[in-house]
């Protein structure tokens, strides 16, 4: 079975105050760390288990600057056997719609059974970039995965929606996932293993390789932290205690 | 080990010079306060006037790491010589390198990168020290100039620079956005010195106060464009810390040569000194702390030499090598006993020079401001 | 030396620290608390190849060079101290002597049990009455036909209770002083072979330290490392080496601290502010911080000098160790200042990182130890 991965490398933004850089339109970059996006991870878990299962070979992409093929490396390590980076210092602005169609043109020539993508990156939060490239494909897809089972030329494999609820589809292969976290427990990399990615190649893609316009649908205006609102305020005490601050407070505000 | 091919290389040459014709003149530099023009003129000739600057303006075309090294050797040599590279090529060269237009670098970079021309960096004022936001020199546009009005005090090489880089407000109301960075030169009608300060050590530099009174210079003459001087300086110190911190570390490393030097020689009791367990523990603290600067500045020095954020690492490297400095001098002392309060040794002298390296270029505690704030995300 | 790290250390660094920060973390309380050695999680490292970092695949290790060992060990002691030492003596002090200085035979007999998991490694030096004194030792060992009779009693064995096998010292001959030491490869099960009390410890509480006792243990002829009077040279040697990962479990440790203190210094409120904006906890911050960056530079430093092949690396690997504990006790006793009576407490970390740390400054050399070790080397 042919697999291929999208994945993308993040700033991790969970702990970190984030900074809007002068030009108004990018993150300061200097102080966060980055990594390869949380649900792809498990993307890439659940190609590797496939792999396991069914035999075939994994091709990892991401489209992102040079130390996007740190992400990638880690990839090759864990299971991966083809790494691409797309130049994305040779694009320019992207927006999920161009970011999937140069994905697309990246992988005229690889065959595949299944092409998995997190549902969502955390840097931008699109929800896009895997739907959008199913299309261009000509593949099914199917969003917010949760399980995926493989029997022949079908996929069975599991939405989760709000409310608990799961949806089962039936599909016909090759198609395209989005992978919610959770499905699987991502392994790490053995320091063997390690050791061989460090040698494996990377294959590049540029302007050169990729000649054809590419478009994006929406463009960026400005970042910006928005202002910050009034604060809630959380009243301890004793029930006459909270109970009399709550009366005066309605009154101060003007309520009765 | 540290280091490798190219740069070892330039290490042995760089410390040849130094004790051969800068470790000999240390004590009487120190002893007349004289300024040593000749030794100027050899760092000149061997290209260690500006370092890390491009060979097209006059500079020798190495690297941050390079320059770190050459302020560390002629540093461990005499710190006099020492501070009068690291502010000549720091505070004088950079801020023209750094900001300064093509024909600005043309008229006042090669000069002085080649050693023809001396400069300084005038950024401290009597008031005004650690926060130089505050800065209380005005600029103002009278015509086709900038007239500048204020007074500027420990400024090394001040008296005797032709080049002075001075940050004056235009806006004191703006605050730190109302800064610009200037250029003035040596015989500017309006533009006097001082007195030259008598200080505790670095007896051979100068260490200058400025008075501009209605100094008119030409429009050309701003660095950047107003408002830049914030950013000028910001930069300027960032780099400078890691000449400093180099400075500190080169003296440092003096006062431990002179310690295992004085313990080999000397006996108490018919037991050589370095054969005694406290001895041998100050020298171990020493020579550990001191690897520990070093390794810090080089570090500091590579990234910036590859283009990474630096500023925290810079700041590590100033307050680690000069507060280990200081630690090492004083041992150095110690070690030799009274001998190490006379002048017929060099350790009490280390110990004078060391001093500055807490306080010049933000003081320990401002360092550990500008690291607390990089590690806590403010 | 290179200040960047290799993309195969930048691999493992990652890595390490994901496995270190979801797996390890959560237990340490619990292991500090019960004590209880961690088998579960010495089993997973096996699998990632953490116990055998340097040995060569052949032999069933990672093959890694001796920074990205020091990596790891930062990383493991940064999650868990105990499993952070029981890691770096499996790897410094077990299989690098073996590696280093035992036959083809040995080293393809016992490397793969200790790379794999299924022995652990434990190192025998220290005596009741010889600790900084290793010549002070009175454990021997005499050839009898094709064994060695190996009689004493070994104190503080990291391991101790839990190792299968063990590189231990004794005289084969007293006469010829440190000279006459030899080193042995003793495995577990082998009859007068026992493991006396199990230490009650102020850190590191995990790491089964036991006494170890020998009555008449049969050893074979063929598990002499090196040539018998190579005990001493091979001990030193081994140390060198292990005194780099005993900085890199102080940096870990003292980075541990650091986190701990900075992500508290920016939740707790006195004042009505946050305490990370007086100056006087920001310049703890910034000492902290500055002080863990230089010892891991010195760290990286030794052991960049041991993969360079240097021959003497002694002063480097003591400065390492020397500096790397002092800031760590320092680094954490102001972690406890910084989260006040609450860094008393067991309910915050640096409470049991404080009490982690302190051992550091005591074995494979005490600081004044090393500081001997230095000076010694600058004053030759
Ligand atoms: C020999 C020599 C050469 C020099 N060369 C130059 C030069 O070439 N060019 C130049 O521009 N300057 C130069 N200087 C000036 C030097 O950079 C300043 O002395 C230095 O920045 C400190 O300023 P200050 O002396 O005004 O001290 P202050 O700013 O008054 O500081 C006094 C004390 O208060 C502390 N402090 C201040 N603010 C804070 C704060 N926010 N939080 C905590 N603590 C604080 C400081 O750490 C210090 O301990 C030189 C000084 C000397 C002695
Ligand atoms: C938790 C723990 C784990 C350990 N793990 C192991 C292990 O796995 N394997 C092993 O073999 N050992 C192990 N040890 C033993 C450890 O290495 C020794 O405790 C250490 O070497 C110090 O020896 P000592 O305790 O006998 O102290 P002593 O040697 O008695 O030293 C006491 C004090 O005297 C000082 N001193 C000694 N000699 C000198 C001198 N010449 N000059 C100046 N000062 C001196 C010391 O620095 C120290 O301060 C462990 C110990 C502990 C506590």
């Amino acid at each position: 079975m042919d697999l291929i991965v999208c994945l993308k490398r993040v700033p991790q933004t969970a702990e970190a105050e984030v900074q809007i850089g002068p030009s108004g339109k990018e993150i300061v970059r200097d102080r966060l760390t980055f990594d390869m996006n949380e649900a792809d991870s498990y993307a890439l878990e659940e190609a590797i288990l496939l792999k396991e299962k069914f035999g075939g070979t994994i091709t990892v992409i991401s489209l992102g600057l040079p130390d996007a093929e740190d992400t990638l490396r880690i990839a090759l390590a864990k299971g991966a056997d083809h790494a691409i980076r797309i130049k994305a210092e040779d694009f320019g602005e992207l927006d999920g719609f161009k970011t999937a169609s140069l994905l697309k043109d990246a992988l005229v020539n690889v065959k595949f059974d299944v092409l998995l993508t997190g549902c969502v990156a955390t840097d931008d939060s699109l929800y896009q970039v895997g739907p959008v490239l199913a299309e261009l494909l000509g593949a099914p897809h199917a969003t917010l995965v949760g399980k995926i089972e493989i029997a022949g030329e079908k996929a069975h494999v599991n939405r989760e929606l709000e409310g608990g609820l799961i949806e089962h589809l039936e599909m016909s292969l090759p198609a395209v996932f989005a992978v919610q976290t959770g499905i699987n427990e991502p392994r790490y990399a053995s320091l063997i293993a390690i050791r061989r990615a460090a040698g494996k190649e990377i294959k590049l893609l540029g302007k050169d390789d990729i000649p054809s316009e590419h478009r994006v649908n929406s463009t960026l205006e400005k970042l910006f932290v928005p202002p910050a609102g009034k604060r809630a305020e959380i009243m301890t005490g004793t029930a006459d205690e909270v109970s009399a601050r709550t009366a005066s407070l309605i009154k101060e505000k003007g309520l009765i | 080990m540290i280091l490798q091919s190219q740069h070892k290389e330039f290490q042995a040459r760089v410390r040849r010079f130094a004790e051969q014709e800068v470790a000999p003149r240390a004590r009487e530099l120190d002893r007349t306060g004289e300024f040593p023009h000749d030794l100027v003129k050899r760092l000149a000739e061997l290209q260690l006037t500006a370092v890390y600057v491009p060979k097209e303006y006059g500079g020798a075309g190495l690297d941050t790491l390079h320059y770190a090294i050459a302020v560390e050797e002629i540093s461990r040599s005499c710190g006099s010589t020492g501070i009068f590279l690291a502010a000549h090529s720091s505070l004088g060269v950079f801020p023209i390198f750094f900001a300064g237009t093509e024909e600005q670098k043309r008229k006042w970079l090669i000069p002085l990168a080649r050693g023809e021309k001396i400069g300084a960096f005038g950024l401290t004022e009597p008031d005004v020290g650690s926060d130089a936001a505050a800065t209380r020199t005005t600029a103002r546009i009278e015509s086709d100039t900038y007239v500048i009005n204020g007074t500027k005090r420990f400024i090394t090489s001040g008296s005797i620079a032709d080049v002075i880089i001075v940050t004056a407000t235009q806006d004191p109301s703006k605050g730190y956005k109302g800064i610009s960075a200037f250029v003035v030169e040596k015989g500017t009608p309006g533009f006097s010195y001082g007195k030259d300060e008598e200080k505790l050590g670095l007896h051979g530099s100068i260490t200058s106060e400025l008075v501009f009174e209605d100094c008119a210079i030409p429009r050309d003459n701003l660095l950047g464009s107003e408002g830049d001087g914030f950013r000028i300086f910001m930069e300027t110190l960032d780099g400078g810390r890691i000449s400093i911190g180099a400075l500190a570390l080169g003296i440092a490393q003096g006062a431990l040569d002179a310690a295992v030097s004085f313990s080999k020689a000397s006996k108490r009791s018919g037991k050589p000194l370095y054969k005694m367990q406290p001895v041998q523990s100050m020298i171990a603290e020493m020579a550990t702390e001191i690897e520990a600067a070093r390794l810090l500045i080089y570090h500091a020095a590579a990234l910036k030499d590859s283009g990474l954020p630096y500023m925290k690492e810079a700041a590590m490297a100033k307050y680690y090598a000069s507060t280990i400095g200081m630690k090492a001098a004083n041992m150095a002392v110690d070690i030799h006993g009274l001998c190490g309060v006379t002048d017929a040794y060099p350790a009490e002298r280390l110990m004078r020079d060391e001093k500055l390296m807490e306080i010049g270029e933000g003081t320990s505690e401002i360092q550990k401001i500008v690291i607390a704030r990089e590690v806590l995300g403010k | 030396m290179n200040f960047d790290l290799t993309s195969d250390q930048k691999m493992l660094q990652d890595q390490v620290r994901k496995f270190a920060q979801t797996e390890l973390a959560p237990l340490a309380p619990e292991i500090d608390k019960s004590g209880e050695f961690p088998w579960p999680s010495l089993k997973k490292m096996a699998k990632l190849g953490l116990l055998g970092v340097i040995v060569p695949e052949k032999y069933g290790g990672s093959g890694f060079d001796f920074v990205s060992l020091a990596i790891a060990i930062e990383e493991i002691s940064r999650a868990c101290a105990s499993t952070g030492v029981i890691v770096a003596v499996n790897n410094s002090l077990t299989t690098y002597p073996i590696l280093e200085f035992s036959s083809e035979e040995l080293k393809k007999k016992y490397l793969p049990q200790l790379c794999s998991g299924e022995k652990i490694g434990a190192f025998g030096l220290t005596e009741p009455n010889a600790g900084s004194d290793v010549a002070a030792m009175e454990s021997t060992a005499r050839l009898e036909g094709d064994h060695y009779i190996v009689n004493g009693t070994k104190r503080f064995i990291t391991n101790g209770g839990e190792a299968g096998i063990y590189v231990v010292f004794a005289y084969t001959n007293r006469d010829l002083k440190h000279k006459g030491i030899s080193a042995f490869v003793v495995e577990r099960d082998t009859p007068g072979f026992s493991v006396g009390k199990h230490e009650d410890l102020m850190g590191i509480r995990a790491t089964a330290n036991c006494e170890l006792m020998f009555e008449d243990v049969k050893v074979p002829k063929e598990n002499l490392l090196g040539k018998e009077g190579d005990g001493f040279k091979i001990c030193m040697n081994t140390l060198d080496v292990s005194r780099i990962d005993i900085g890199a479990q102080a940096v870990g440790i003292a980075q541990a601290a650091l986190d701990e203190a900075v992500r508290y210094s920016k939740e707790r409120k006195a004042f009505g502010q946050p305490i990370c904006n007086f100056e006087m906890i920001e310049a703890l911050i910034a000492e902290m911080a500055t002080e863990i960056q230089a010892a891991r530079l010195l760290v990286h430093y030794a052991g960049f000098c041991k993969d360079k092949g240097m021959q003497k690396f002694s002063k480097e690997a003591a400065m390492s160790k020397y500096y790397a504990s002092d800031i760590a006790v320092d680094v954490t006793r102001k972690a406890v200042q910084i989260h006040g009576g609450y860094g008393y407490s067991k309910e915050y970390a640096v409470e049991r990182l404080y009490r982690d740390a302190k051992i550091l400054e005591l074995y494979e050399g005490t600081s004044e130890i090393q500081k001997i070790v230095i000076a010694r080397e600058l004053t030759r």
